[in-house]
């Protein structure tokens, strides 16, 4: 039995935790400076959400919306149609629940260039218990004409996915967590919208993973190894538009499919992962 | 740039012709909302022939004022009114509710026929003024954002999210108007969710409000618009009165044709009223 191959964006061996959500706070405040055109607003999550960060430097362009997601939603395309690039950020189960319809009709119809970051999502959340896991809102965002989807699996993914959706036109939605994620990439990690980087290659059974399940996924694969099975692990990120090539791919090299994520099967990558395969 | 007018005569030509050709597309249509257009008629042509300053023949100019249309179903009047601007012609008013057509039965964000927002579901519309008027205050420019509400919309919670958002914001960049015409789908709001009372609602919010006892009448349109336009560090609401079905007898008043297009015989007795016979 031959050892699988590791993609060479992984770090050895992880040694970092990190909040990305505080990834994306950072993220947003160096672009503050980079782009004039940027707003960013919240629902009353200010410090949960870590657009506060941008809030202190950025003052004249943040804007707290107290807990209003649906005028905040309506107002961020506003914004857009003026000509800004607005962030909106609250907890995924409202971002995608609550203000659902305003998104629907305001944001992705009109393919206004708004980017939806919500934090929270998942069991992840933990504590706060399950009125407020969003196992739901990709199935939500997914369904959405023009919506782009994406779910970081770690903070230097999150950091290159905020770079990257800034300067890509369109409705986006991206998915983060409260909890710590190991850091898995190396720092020249490159994210492209669409592309499903296999991190891991082998040749029984393929796993499709996204968020916080990339890392447990590779760590499933470890195990697996040593038990003669080899598992190919793929970090499906962009879950909208999927990565087809790469599924279909792997899917026939290994004629086994497990789908990881934390988030409902329906409608969910383990859904879209289906779509693509049947 | 487009003239703009305050001569009364003019202005209420334009609504008399803005009338004939919307009510010819809805009859075409065989279905759209009649009442809720034809109460908008002098509030949209006050604002596209003597308030906004924009530019049909440069839709996109930055410097434009915005207008959105929140009560999107009242959009045939506001299609009329842009092609009468000369947004488009006035021959497309015949595609209104074709499957391809740029003027579809609610309106779709297009700069190019003058459409600054994707309305039809209540309760988007203010907030996505509040954004535009927030994003012109940003950049210091003198733009002023106007937004036409309908009266059944007040019952909307998120419009309220809205209202709550302007004055908190000091947006006196931005006026409101309410088509308040007293009626909805079901039939007339006091029998169905009665919200008054609408201006004191308003007035709690943090905005001035100005009642106009009739939302037809030019002059006073004209009037509160400039009132708008002078008040300094708060949001500014019409209350404009209205009829439904303003300006033909059989229409007035009447719950029924706020989603009901006219029937062949209703549009000659319309268009006879309107003196568009020669027209048909």
């Amino acid at each position: 039995m031959s050892r699988s191959k590791l993609s060479d964006l992984l770090v050895e061996e992880v040694t970092e935790y990190e909040y990305i959500r505080e990834t994306y706070g950072k993220t947003l405040v160096e672009l503050g400076s980079i782009y004039p055109e940027l707003v960013v607003l919240d629902s009353d999550l200010t410090v949960s959400t870590k657009t506060n960060l941008f809030g202190k430097r950025f003052p004249e362009r943040f804007f707290t919306m107290g807990v209003s997601e649906q005028d905040m939603m309506a107002t961020a395309a506003g914004f857009a149609l003026y000509g800004k690039i607005p962030f909106a950020s609250t907890f995924a189960v409202f971002a995608t629940g609550r203000a659902w319809e305003h998104v629907r009709q305001s944001i992705a119809f009109p393919n206004l260039n708004v980017k939806i970051v919500a934090t929270h999502a998942g069991v992840t959340v933990g504590e706060d218990g399950a009125t407020h896991q969003a196992l739901e809102d990709i199935a939500l965002m997914r369904v959405l004409p023009n919506m782009t989807v994406i779910v970081p699996a770690d903070a230097v993914e999150t950091e290159a996915v905020i770079r990257t959706i800034i300067d890509r036109k369109g409705p986006t939605y991206v998915r983060l967590a409260r909890a710590k994620f190991p850091t898995i990439f190396k720092k020249s990690y490159k994210f492209e919208v669409g592309k499903a980087p296999i991190l891991r290659e082998g040749k029984h059974v393929a796993i499709f993973a996204s968020g916080i399940m990339v890392s447990e996924a590779l760590n499933a694969a470890k195990l697996l190894e040593k038990e003669g099975i080899g598992a190919s692990v793929a970090n499906v990120s962009t879950i909208k538009p999927i990565d087809v090539q790469t599924i279909v791919e792997l899917a026939r090299m290994t004629g086994a499919v497990v789908t990881a994520e934390d988030h409902n099967v329906v409608g969910g990558l383990g859904g879209a992962v289906s779509e693509v395969l049947s | 740039m487009f003239k703009r007018t305050n001569d009364i005569e003019v202005l209420e030509d334009t609504a008399r012709r803005v009338r004939i050709h919307l009510l010819k597309a809805l009859h075409n249509a065989k279905s759209g909302h009649t009442g809720g257009s034809l109460s908008s008629v002098e509030i949209l042509v006050a604002l596209y022939f003597s308030v906004l300053r924009h530019d049909p023949s440069n839709p996109r100019w930055e410097g434009r004022d915005r207008f959105v249309l929140s009560k999107g179903h009242g959009v045939p009047a506001l299609y009329s009114v842009l092609a009468h601007a000369g947004y488009f012609p006035i021959d497309e008013l015949m595609t209104l509710r074709k499957p391809e057509s740029r003027l579809q039965g609610h309106p779709e964000y297009n700069l190019d026929i003058g459409i600054e927002a994707t309305t039809g579901s209540l309760g988007h519309g203010l907030s996505a003024a509040n954004g535009m008027a927030l994003a012109a205050k940003i950049d210091g420019r003198d733009i002023r954002v106007y937004a036409l509400l309908s009266d059944g919309e007040l019952q909307e919670g998120a419009t309220w999210e809205a209202i709550t958002t302007s004055a908190y914001r000091k947006l006196d960049n931005l006026c409101a108007i309410v088509d308040r015409n007293r009626f909805q789908n079901d039939g007339a709001m006091a029998e169905i969710k009665d919200i008054e009372p609408v201006p004191d609602k308003w007035r709690a919010f943090g905005w001035r409000v100005e009642v106009l006892p009739d939302g037809h009448d030019f002059p006073s349109l004209l009037s509160a618009f400039r009132k708008a336009k002078r008040t300094k560090g708060r949001p500014f609401v019409i209350i404009a009165n209205t009829i439904k079905g303003k300006g033909i007898s059989i229409f007035e008043n009447q719950g029924k044709y706020h989603g009901v297009a006219p029937t062949d015989e209703e549009l000659k007795i319309a268009l006879s009223e309107l003196g568009g016979g020669g027209l048909i």
